[in-house]
């Protein structure tokens, strides 16, 4: 491998790694601050995909479909904080586990409901239709640095919001001890329905921004599922920063582990944890 | 040698088919029922539509032909196996022991395939694969009741290797999920391909069903191989060529495959991407003979929708039927005749005339096509009468 294509591989590697923090920071988010095993957290990846699908069919602008789709995202997230999930807080992660591997079902069951169980492709927008030639048979898709930056931008404000922001603060206090912040005045009801929001809101835009160069199809959240509980394992559950050291870990891996190592790369990852797990058995860095 | 307890579990099977009728006398069934016939096959799920295409093909076929099984009645029976491989046996012993069926038709799942062919064996019951083409089902385990009217997944691989080489490209790198087809398909590839004179530089694999092809594109334009041959079908060949032209390859290294992976996914959104990629298949929508018009005029009065190549091999499945059932004259329990009659069939498919080899897998052409426009154009024959190995099928 000369120095080019491993140049190349390393963005590779950090756009894939960059798509999954999107994903797993919502998950550990869920967990760290709410206690809730979300399980149908790949279900929400899937359906901001076809919900971008669907949108961008209507409107014919990607922009608009993102943006019309994660504000039903959110609000579909609300409603389902609100008659759900409120009432599992408290109750047991096999429970919680329960209700929301049966949501998959229902989630999936929808989704073939409302767009069938057909693959569908997704365009890309012609503004990002472009690509750099890097070397002299090799370009790269100029739609994949549009997702990276989205990616970057959404984790620099996810980082604003919860370590510079009066809201960050209350989140940070109710999941360092809930009892304590509510006798001081914080509404955690609030608070959590707001992370489970944010959670949402992550999932599904990256659905949305993944979907031209993933297309839609049916499962597709079942597959990103496991990968970002791979990611919050080795990033320790509950820490965004964690998540983001551990999904950029997992995209190097998976990246040169395909490379170098075709014949056991859809193992590799699943090595990198178990290393993680022998060295720091909480994950790389533990709230 | 045969244990007590052998002895003891048949003679409970005997009493047991004994009380559902299976061991009445064969004339009286003979004559009095319909011919059953039951199709397992995926009617809901990723797989639905492949389902339902077969089973026109098949009803198509045998309605032709006067809609009966050598002068029978038929009834029909259908079981939905939504592709899931653990309920394979369950869904084929309740086809064959509550519906009782003379012969069953199915699937398109490998995995699932696998469940009928452990029923199909023990039960003795006709089944006619009318997709699935793990190889093992007409290789180590093949049965003198198990027919497959389909492919085998290293046949259209095997024509690849030879076209490749004609057209210059002596150093290739192959890609693929890596799961059971996978590795079949590449099977197929490397013997043709080495067989011809080429060499295999890199072989290159993701988990089933990963669509994260962007690493694996990059080693490619690293190793500036002559060609890529590859094996992708469903979602993930869409994704592949979209990929592959976004990744500038298009038109730098040219890209060959099973003809899976362009069957069906010449939509607007993926044609542009998909030009002048080389495929092997047994069939394409736009074979120029006029026994593929007839079938295709025929499929679309009949059903209102356009026939894909699941729809021939489901018609292939209804003429090798009505062919055997022909030749004993409706009586399916003349298990030798009927046996001996499917495996000398000549079947005239829209695909071409093709004949059963000796392990029970179509020996057929293989047409080289290339995408142009929204269709698969044939470019010609690229291997004659391509039959499948077979290896180590003993039939008995």
């Amino acid at each position: 491998m000369d120095l080019a294509n491993f140049l190349i591989q390393l963005l590779n590697s950090a756009q894939y790694g960059l798509l999954l923090f999107m994903l797993a920071a919502g998950l550990t988010l869920i967990f760290g601050i709410m206690g809730v095993v979300n399980l149908a957290h790949g279900s929400f990846y899937m359906l901001g995909a076809y919900l971008a699908y669907w949108l961008m069919g209507l409107s014919g602008s990607l922009t608009v479909a993102i943006i019309g789709g994660t504000l039903l995202m959110v609000l579909f997230g609300l409603l389902l904080e609100k008659y759900l999930f409120r009432y599992f807080y408290e109750r047991d992660h096999l429970d919680q586990v329960l209700l929301t591997f049966g949501l998959i079902y229902i989630f999936e069951e929808l989704r073939s409901i409302l767009w069938g169980d057909d693959v569908h492709g997704v365009a890309v927008p012609a503004l990002w239709e472009w690509s750099i030639q890097l070397t002299d048979n090799l370009s790269y898709p100029g739609y994949r640095l549009f997702m990276s930056g989205v990616c970057i931008v959404f984790a620099l404000a996810l980082y604003f919001l919860i370590s510079k922001t009066k809201i960050g603060m209350k989140i940070r206090a109710g999941a360092f001890n809930r009892d304590m912040a509510e006798s001081l005045g914080i509404n955690i009801g609030r608070i959590h329905a707001l992370v489970f929001a944010i959670g949402i809101a992550l999932a599904s835009i990256a659905g949305m921004v993944a979907a031209p160069v993933s297309s839609v199809y049916p499962n597709m959240g079942s597959q990103v599922l496991i990968m970002c509980f791979v990611v919050v394992v080795i990033g320790g559950i509950g820490s965004v920063r964690g998540a983001l050291i551990a999904a950029m870990l997992v995209g190097l891996v998976d990246t040169f582990g395909k490379v170098l190592l075709p014949q056991v790369s859809g193992m590799l990852v699943y090595v990198l944890m178990a290393l993680v797990l022998l060295w720091k058995p909480e994950g790389l860095l533990k709230q | 040698m045969t244990s007590r307890r052998l002895v003891l579990t048949r003679s409970a099977t005997l009493v047991g088919a004994a009380s559902t009728g299976l061991l009445l006398p064969e004339i009286v069934r003979a004559q009095s029922a319909k011919v059953r016939v039951g199709f397992m096959l995926p009617y809901t799920g990723t797989f639905a539509q492949l389902g339902v295409a077969i089973e026109n093909g098949t009803r198509l076929a045998i309605d032709q032909q006067g809609g009966k099984l050598g002068g029978r009645e038929i009834e029909y029976f259908k079981v939905d196996d939504e592709s899931e491989p653990s309920k394979g046996i369950e869904n084929a012993t309740k086809l064959i022991q509550r519906d009782k069926v003379d012969v069953l038709i199915g699937t398109v799942h490998s995995g699932v395939q696998m469940g009928i062919h452990k029923v199909a064996r023990e039960s003795g019951v006709l089944n006619l694969i009318p997709n699935a083409g793990v190889h093992i089902a007409t290789r180590a385990q093949c049965a003198p009741n198990v027919f497959r009217t389909s492919f085998s997944n290293s046949q259209p691989t095997r024509a690849l290797g030879k076209a490749m080489i004609d057209r210059g490209h002596k150093k290739a790198v192959w890609i693929t999920w890596k799961y059971a087809a996978g590795d079949e398909a590449f099977e197929g590839f490397k013997e043709s391909y080495t067989a011809a004179g080429g060499t295999i530089i890199k072989e290159l694999g993701l988990p089933f069903p990963n669509v994260e092809f962007q690493a694996l594109l990059t080693e490619i334009a690293a190793l500036k191989p002559d060609a890529v041959a590859c094996f992708f079908a469903g979602g993930g060949a869409a994704k592949f060529i979209k990929d592959y032209a976004a990744a500038g390859l298009k038109g730098k290294i040219p890209l060959y495959g099973s003809g899976f992976l362009t069957e069906g996914m010449l939509d607007d959104a993926t044609a542009p991407s998909a030009q002048g990629i080389m495929t092997a298949l047994h069939y394409s929508d736009s074979l120029n003979t006029k026994r593929n018009q007839e079938f295709r005029l025929a499929y679309a009065k009949t059903f209102r929708m356009q026939p894909d190549v699941y729809a021939v091999q489901g018609y292939d499945t209804g003429l090798l039927l009505t062919q055997g059932a022909t030749a004993v004259k409706g009586d399916l329990n003349n298990k030798k005749d009927l046996y001996s009659a499917l495996e000398n069939a000549v079947v005239d498919s829209p695909r071409g005339k093709w004949t059963m080899s000796k392990s029970h897998n179509p020996v057929q052409d293989m047409y080289l096509r290339v995408v142009e426009g929204k269709e698969n154009k044939v470019l010609g024959v690229a291997v004659k009468a391509l039959a499948d190995s077979g290896a180590g099928c003993r039939m008995g």
